[in-house]
């Protein structure tokens, strides 16, 4: 220490204190870095596995050592894309996730407008209900259901199996939907009224508006989960596959070139989707995108 | 004609009573300031008669007309929100031209109304911007300007200006008034202000606990509380308290014998406005404590026998902290109240 001024007495402790909160605040950056790379790791390290090798030659599929700069071979895809019944699955795949999609909107979303708005007895133990919805093991509904589909003829049907993803993707449409109508004060429902609306003309003019961006987003959200379900799609449909149900049947015993080519023609359209609202889906989390 | 009358009106939100039998007529073409302390039910008041709240018990009507089975819609009102309540996805425009384009009216139409709503509270160089480009104020501003776009026959309104600067807040409010008085709207209009209150309303309605304890012209209000509480509220500085106890000559105030009401009571309670004590020969003794000059006067805060009192008076006398001041009371401006009712004493009991 070569100052020429003695600090006075009190300064030593204050900045051993502002050192220590200094470090403080540099560890927690680390750490927060360090997490959020393992993490974004965690997810793009197999969805890049699976482009490099889908776009891969066969041999170089199976073969060592691996390149991680794919060949653009598009012989597999181009495989994968002619073989018999992907078309139909896809198409089936499309389908389902659009009518999961409608369904848990149009039924999730009056249902969380009325948790958000009105106190009705047992609300809490329906919301409860709502979320054990999901806690429920699909494997244990799986055969009455399919006895049941079979007596009423929804068996092997697009309809029939777009209910019960509907079923799976309806919590998470009231709960998200709930908290989207909570965001919007009901003194801007109150104040249209006394503008000369009525309760549905406010909800339209002035409600729909704002929380249609986290609608589509809650939407999209449906038709993910539609989209990756595997296990109803496998029991309750035979001819009329979706691509998850076409794939676990049809890809089990094809070479590893075919099933990367698989992986990636069923992680793809769910990742665009995605991205395309991933605005609003940052907007529903409650964090500022800007 | 647009007279409202509400008639026992109750609202309780479970076993908490908002409203304890509101019984209020406001003429036609009124401007009826409805004045209390935060939480004493305004709010609570105007959103009934606005039909936002079911009320537990009572009547409403507006021109004569029961309208507590109705809707807001078919009301007739417009509502100035406390909050504002300005539609964020809307233009100002918009906002202010929404209950317009409900009512069907032609473009060309909404187009002036709006524009004259706007130019009315200042805001027509903002009607491209979105509320979450305004300052609370300025919100404000067009909440109002909503409002009276509507020309509705009854204006509900929420502390209105209480987001504005002095200056802005005195100038809209003689806005407001002029505005109001030419288009015959009857209006009721919550505030805090109670310099706000005196200057606008034809009559005041001074609210505490859930009950109306005065109504009446804003000078009988200040003259004549019929409450302490509204004797406390009302005036600034407020009306100054002393307990005064029964002697054969009269009533003895802080060591001041004066001639009282003739009611069988042993102590009841002196009250006199700042304003109306003039310094004199006899009188009630206090010490100085705190001397503010106002400008045209000064504000004197003195103890007398224990209490705290504060005098107005003129700027030209001079007067220290530590001196001893002897001040009479305007006898025709003394007041008393019942300690134990807390109400004002009829004052023809008192001999003048
Ligand atoms: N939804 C509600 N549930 C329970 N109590 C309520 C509800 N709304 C209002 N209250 C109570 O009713 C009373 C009156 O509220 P109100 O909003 O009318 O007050 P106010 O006079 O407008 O006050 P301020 O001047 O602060 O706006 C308050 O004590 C409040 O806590
Ligand atoms: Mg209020």
């Amino acid at each position: 220490m070569t100052a020429t001024a003695p600090l006075p007495a009190h300064g030593a402790a204050p900045s051993d204190e502002i050192a220590r909160a200094l470090d403080l605040a540099r560890a927690k950056r680390w750490l927060v870095a360090a997490v959020v790379t393992i993490l974004c790791l965690w997810v793009l390290v197999p969805i890049y596995l699976v482009l490099v090798n889908a776009l891969s030659t066969p041999s170089e599929v199976s073969g060592w050592p691996k390149s991680f700069v794919p060949s653009f071979a598009m012989e597999s895809l181009a495989f994968f894309a002619g073989y018999r019944g992907v078309a139909e699955a896809l198409l089936n795949s499309v389908m389902v996730a659009a009518i999961t999609m409608v369904l848990s909107i149009v039924i999730g979303a009056p249902a969380g407008y009325a948790l958000a708005r009105f106190d009705f007895a047992g609300k809490n133990a329906f919301r409860i209900l709502v979320l054990m919805t999901r806690a429920f093991p699909l494997p244990l509904l799986a055969l009455p259901l399919a006895v049941a589909y079979i007596q009423i003829g929804l068996d092997d049907t697009i309809l029939g199996l777009a209910f019960v993803h509907t079923m799976l993707a309806m919590p998470f449409a009231v709960l998200i939907t709930a908290s989207l109508f909570m965001g919007v004060p009901f003194e801007l429902e109150e104040a249209a009224w006394t503008l000369g609306c009525t309760r549905l003309q406010a909800f339209v003019k002035v409600v729909l508006p704002l929380v249609s961006p986290g609608i589509a987003a809650s939407a999209v959200f449906a038709f993910v989960v539609s989209w990756n379900e595997v296990f109803a799609a496998a029991v309750l449909t035979i001819e009329n596959r979706t691509l998850t149900a076409f794939l676990l049947q049809s890809l089990n015993v094809s070479p590893l070139h075919l099933k990367f080519a698989g992986a990636a023609v069923l992680v793809l359209p769910a990742l665009l989707f995605l991205f395309a609202v991933r605005k609003y889906l940052f907007a529903m989390w409650g964090i500022a995108n800007r | 004609m647009a007279e409202i009358t509400v008639a026992g009106l109750e609202k309780s939100y479970g076993s908490f009573t908002a409203l304890h039998g509101i019984d209020l007529h406001v003429e036609d073409r009124e401007f009826l300031v409805l004045l209390g302390a935060s939480g004493c039910g305004k709010t609570t008041l105007l959103r009934c008669i606005a039909g936002l709240e079911t009320a537990s018990r009572g009547e409403i009507a507006i021109g004569g007309r029961r309208v507590d089975p109705l809707p807001p819609r078919a009301r007739k009102i417009a509502m100035v929100f406390q909050n504002y309540a300005v539609f964020p996805h809307l233009t100002v425009f918009e906002n202010i031209a929404f209950g317009l384009r409900m009512k069907k009216m032609p473009n060309a139409e909404v187009d002036e109304k709006v524009r004259r709503a706007a130019t009315m509270m200042h805001i027509e160089q903002l009607l491209a911007r979105y509320s979450g480009q305004l300052s609370g104020g300025q919100r404000q501003r067009v909440a109002v300007a909503r409002a009276l776009a509507m020309e509705p026959e009854v204006l509900l309104m929420d502390e209105p200006l209480s987001n504005l600067d002095a200056l802005l807040r005195l100038e809209m409010r003689a806005e407001l008034k002029g505005v109001l008085q030419e288009s015959r709207t009857t209006t009721i209009y919550v505030t805090h202000d109670q310099v706000e209150a005196m200057s606008l309303a034809d009559r005041i309605a001074v609210m505490h606990g859930g009950h109306i304890v005065q109504h009446a012209s804003p000078l009988d209000v200040y003259r004549d509380p019929a409450t302490r509480f509204v004797g406390s509220f009302i005036g600034n500085p407020p009306m100054n308290f002393l307990p005064a106890t029964r002697t054969t000559a009269g009533w003895e105030v802080a060591g001041l014998t004066m001639p009282g009401p003739a009611i069988d009571a042993h102590t009841i309670e002196f009250a006199v406005r700042p304003e109306d004590l003039t310094p004199a020969e006899t009188g009630l003794t206090g010490r100085v404590k705190v001397v503010e000059p106002l400008g045209a006067h000064q504000l004197v805060t003195m103890d007398v026998a224990g209490h705290h009192f504060r005098v107005v008076l003129e700027s030209d006398l001079v007067v220290r902290p530590g001196e001893t001041l002897r001040l009479a009371p305007r006898p025709e401006r003394v007041r008393w109240f019942d300690p134990t009712s807390q109400t004002a004493i009829d004052r023809s009991l008192v001999p003048s």
